[in-house]
Parts: structure tokens; C-alpha cells; sequence
């Protein structure tokens, strides 16, 4: 049973591959309250829009995850959405990205 | 959780005074909006404690307040569209309506009888009777080019008018309400690209606005609106390479001190210092990060600048003198907003994500007291019901 679990973790790292890893708990916190709140400011805590545009799932069912992920971590240029990279590894941009997919859990 | 359950607890007994209103003044007395409960804490500035927590006011991140003249009122706009007056006195909202899809700030007329809304969706300015909240006027903010426009900056000016940007348009815009529900507009066109706040000087003359799409702000003289808008500061970064923003800033009147007006510089560290005499840069001062508020103590002497993610746990204090910074603190994590006491011994920081409102002596520029307030954000002290442009 032990060894099966194990096994199931390795499997899942080495899909995900290193620096891709989910954040841990802990960090998934911090993660959840920046979208929230520091997101927010501009896309709305509800992630409704404001100055930014909407979040929400319907607002990006027709954009491919990897260009939200570009988006997040690299910014566009020429607009007030800035490159997170300084403060997102890759793996920690690609679980936002899920969230929102999942749209506001609350 | 369990931190804003026992928060919760402990304020229990407090709210379940929100019948029984108060018999006081109000002068001492403002509120603090908590971005994420959808709430505020009315408090007492002399006390520096709560009095009332009042619930209900939707999505408030971005929240920003006006008060009625008697100082009792407080005109709340959330980001949701909506708008709230509640009484200080009895912790309670009077009226609640949501006037549109997305919104971002507010203004009480300068006779204190109308109260108007600037909306993100649809883009434009919304005017309601303080009374009654009542619509009065619905101004939609369609630039040169067809297209509905998001507003920014609005202000209230002497001569019953409001003043408003258009971020989309580039434009900048003055209500005159003088002949009540009919405003007359007039349209200042070409400002500059992307304006993305604005603030009238103390004394209602000067209307700036911030622009996010280039390097320079945008100047109208009230006295003479026909003459347009001027660019001053054309180019402050020229050369520079340009940083990420990770926060708009925010421009109010109060950073003005003197004949010097300071402001955040977009996309650099700086805090760019203006003479207004001539409306030339006098100075740059280097700050920990990208300014968002750029506040003047109200005697002058000071300035303190907050900033952007990642270095909002910092505060830097400038003297207005020497235009150096005397001194950075650390007040805690989110620092969101500043809040001065009208005479300037104090001020209020809230700290978001350590869920309390520190107050400091700024002369000493050591703590007196902390507050709980659960993600407390935008701070608002009842004086600014006498000052044009707040
Ligand atoms: C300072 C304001 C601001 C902040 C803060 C901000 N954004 Fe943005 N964001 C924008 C703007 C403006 C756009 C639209 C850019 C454009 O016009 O292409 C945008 C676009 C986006 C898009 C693309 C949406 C689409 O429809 O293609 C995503 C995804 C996004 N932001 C995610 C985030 C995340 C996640 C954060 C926090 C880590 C964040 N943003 C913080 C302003 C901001």
C-alpha cells in the first residue's frame, strides 16, 4: 500500500517536472489571497473586471492555457498588466492559471 | 479562518449596538473599508477604536468614500457599482442602490446636494440627489472615436461641477450642474494617452491628471477651461527604462505642500516633485518602489509615499525641506492606504494582509495604537466633507 503511494507521487513529479511543481499548500494560501487581493486591484476581487478585464472562466474559454500562462508571467507590454515573473516561478503561474479555470471557489 | 472567527467574537457584542445610534459629534470620526468582508468599521480618530461594523456594501475592493456636509453621511463606492450612504451615527446604511456593472470612484458636489459615480461598465458618470439617491443625470462617456470610454479621476470643482477622465478617449471632461439636472459639458480632447487618475489642487483651481500611456501629466486651469489642457512634466522617464506596474497610483489633492506638488512617477521609482509656479520638475526623489499614494502631512512638512507589490510592507517618509527621505518603515504586510488626522499629529496605515490599522505619531514616527479590521483597505476621516476635490 506504502509502496504504491510512493510510486504515485514520483509518477506525478515527473510529469509535472521540476520547476513546474505544484506550490505547496502554504503557498497555495499566499497564491489565492495575491489573486484575490493583488490581481483583484485591477481585475476585480471577484475577478469580474475593472481596470483590467474579466477572469472568469466564460471570459477565457477561448484562450489556450498557454497564453494565459504568457500573459502572467511575461505581461503586455504597452498595457497596465505587468510581467509577474519577479514574484511567480512557471509552476506557480500554471496553478493560477488552473484556478482560473475553476473560476472563484466562494 | 479561525483568526476572523475570533475577530468575529470579539466584535460581536460591539455590533449588536447597531441599533442604538450615538449622540456626539462627528468631526473625530471615519471609516475603514474592508475590502474583502464587503464591510467597514466606522471609528473614532481620538479613541483610535472602532465604534460600528457595518455589513452589506457588496464588493468594495477599490472602495472610496465622500461625506454629506454634516459630516453624519458617508457615500461608499464599491467596485460593483454600488452605492451606499451610511450613517455614522447608528452604524447602519440608510440606502444601498447599484447604479451599474463596474465602478471606481466618486465625488459629492460642492453645495453637497448631488453625488456622482464614475463607472468602469458602462463607461461613464452617473448622478444621484444625496438625499435620496435618487438618479438626477446619467452622462455616458463616449470619446471622438464612437466608443464608450472608462471614467477615471472624477472630482468635484468649485461653481457645482464635476470633472471627470475618459482612460479610453483620452479625454477630459467638465460637468457644470449650476442649472441642476441639465448639466452644460464641456470636452477637452488630445490630453494624452490612457489618463489614469486625477487631482484638483486644494484650492479647486487645477485639474491633473495621470497618464499611464506616456511619460507627462495633464493640466486644466479651471479659471480658464477654454484655454485646454497643458502638458507638464512631458517625458519624465525619458531615457529610463520603464518598470513594471504592478498597482495603479492614485493621485489626490493632498499632495500638495506649499508651492511643491508631488507625485508618483508611473513605472519608476520615483517621486517626481513639481513647482507650481511655473509647473516645471524641480526635483526627482528616489523611493523603495513603485509609488501608489504620495501624501503631504497636512502641515507640508512631510511626505509619505506607499507602494506597489512586492514593496507594499514599506512606508518611506520625505522631508518636504530637503526633499530626502528621513525615513522608511515597515508597518506591516499590504500597507493599502494612509490616512492623515486633519492637523497632522497622526496617521492611520492599514496593513491588509496583517488584518489591522496601525497608527502612528508622525513626529516620532512611532506606533500609538493598532486596530483589527479584517483586510482593511481604503481609510476615510470625516474631514474631507470640507475639502474640494475629496
Ligand atoms: C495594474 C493592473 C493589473 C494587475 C495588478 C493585474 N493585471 Fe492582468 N491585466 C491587466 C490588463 C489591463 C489586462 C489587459 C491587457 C490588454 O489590453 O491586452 C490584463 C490581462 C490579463 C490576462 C489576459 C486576459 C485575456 O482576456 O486575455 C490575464 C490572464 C491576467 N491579466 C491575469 C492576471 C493575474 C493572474 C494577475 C495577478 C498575478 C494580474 N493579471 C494582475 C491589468 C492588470
Amino acid at each position: 500500500m506504502r509502496w504504491d503511494w510512493r510510486g504515485l507521487i514520483a509518477g506525478g513529479l515527473l510529469v509535472a517536472g521540476g520547476a513546474a511543481a505544484e506550490p505547496d499548500p502554504v503557498r497555495q494560501a499566499e497564491l489565492l489571497n495575491l489573486l484575490e487581493q493583488d490581481c483583484g486591484a485591477c481585475h476585480g476581487l471577484t475577478r469580474k473586471g475593472g481596470l483590467g478585464p474579466s477572469l472568469l472562466p466564460e471570459a477565457l474559454a477561448d484562450k489556450t492555457d498557454a497564453a494565459l500562462l504568457a500573459t502572467i508571467l511575461d505581461g503586455r507590454p504597452g498595457t497596465a498588466m505587468g510581467p509577474w515573473r519577479p514574484m511567480l516561478t512557471e509552476g506557480e503561474a500554471r496553478w493560477l492559471v488552473e484556478q482560473l479555470r475553476k473560476g472563484p471557489q466562494r | 479562518m479561525i483568526r476572523l472567527l475570533g475577530l468575529l467574537f470579539v466584535l460581536g457584542p460591539l455590533a449588536a449596538q447597531a441599533g442604538a445610534c450615538l449622540v456626539r459629534g462627528t468631526g473625530d470620526l471615519g471609516v475603514v473599508i474592508e475590502r474583502s468582508a464587503g464591510s467597514l468599521l466606522v471609528v473614532d480618530r481620538t479613541a483610535r477604536r472602532q465604534l460600528f461594523r457595518v455589513s452589506g456594501l457588496g464588493d468594495v475592493s477599490h472602495a472610496s468614500v465622500v461625506y454629506s456636509p454634516d459630516e453624519r453621511y458617508a457615500f461608499v463606492f464599491g467596485r460593483d457599482g454600488g452605492l451606499t450612504k451610511v450613517d455614522l451615527l447608528c452604524g447602519a446604511v440608510v440606502k444601498r442602490i447599484v447604479q451599474a456593472g463596474n465602478s471606481v470612484g466618486g465625488a459629492i458636489s460642492q453645495d453637497g446636494r448631488l453625488v456622482a459615480v464614475s463607472n468602469y461598465e458602462p463607461g461613464g458618470v452617473r448622478v444621484f440627489d444625496a438625499a435620496t439617491l435618487g438618479p438626477v443625470a446619467d452622462l455616458p462617456a463616449i470619446g471622438a472615436d464612437g466608443r464608450r470610454s472608462k471614467v477615471v479621476g472624477l472630482v468635484d470643482a468649485p461653481g457645482d461641477r464635476f470633472v471627470y477622465s475618459l482612460f479610453d478617449a483620452g479625454e477630459i471632461r467638465i460637468a457644470d450642474f449650476t442649472e441642476g439636472g441639465k448639466p452644460k459639458i464641456q470636452i477637452i480632447r488630445n490630453v494624452g494617452r490612457q489618463p489614469y487618475d486625477a487631482l484638483i489642487t486644494p484650492d479647486g483651481r487645477y485639474y491633473i491628471a495621470g497618464l499611464f500611456g506616456e511619460d507627462g501629466l495633464a493640466l486644466v486651469d479651471l479659471w480658464h477651461p477654454e484655454r485646454g489642457a497643458r502638458r507638464i512634466l512631458d517625458g519624465y522617464g525619458r531615457g529610463e527604462k520603464k518598470l513594471p506596474v504592478y498597482k495603479m497610483p492614485h493621485l489626490e489633492g493632498w499632495a500638495v505642500a506649499g508651492d511643491q506638488a508631488f507625485l508618483p512617477a508611473v513605472g519608476h521609482h520615483e517621486v517626481l516633485v513639481v513647482d507650481m509656479n511655473t509647473w516645471r520638475e524641480k526635483a526627482r526623489i528616489a523611493v523603495a518602489g513603485q509609488p501608489v499614494f504620495v501624501e503631504a502631512r497636512p502641515d507640508g512638512r512631510q511626505i509619505w509615499v506607499n507602494f506597489a507589490i512586492p514593496d507594499n510592507g514599506k512606508v518611506q517618509v520625505i522631508d518636504a525641506e530637503t526633499l530626502r527621505v528621513i525615513k522608511t518603515l515597515e508597518p506591516g504586510r499590504a500597507i493599502l492606504h494612509m490616512e492623515f488626522a486633519p492637523r497632522g499629529e497622526a496617521v492611520w496605515l492599514s496593513a491588509r494582509d496583517d488584518n489591522r490599522v496601525a497608527v502612528y505619531d508622525t513626529e516620532s514616527l512611532k506606533v500609538l495604537a493598532t486596530l483589527e479590521a479584517i483586510k482593511p483597505s481604503g481609510i476615510f476621516f470625516t474631514w474631507r466633507a470640507h475639502r474640494i476635490g475629496l
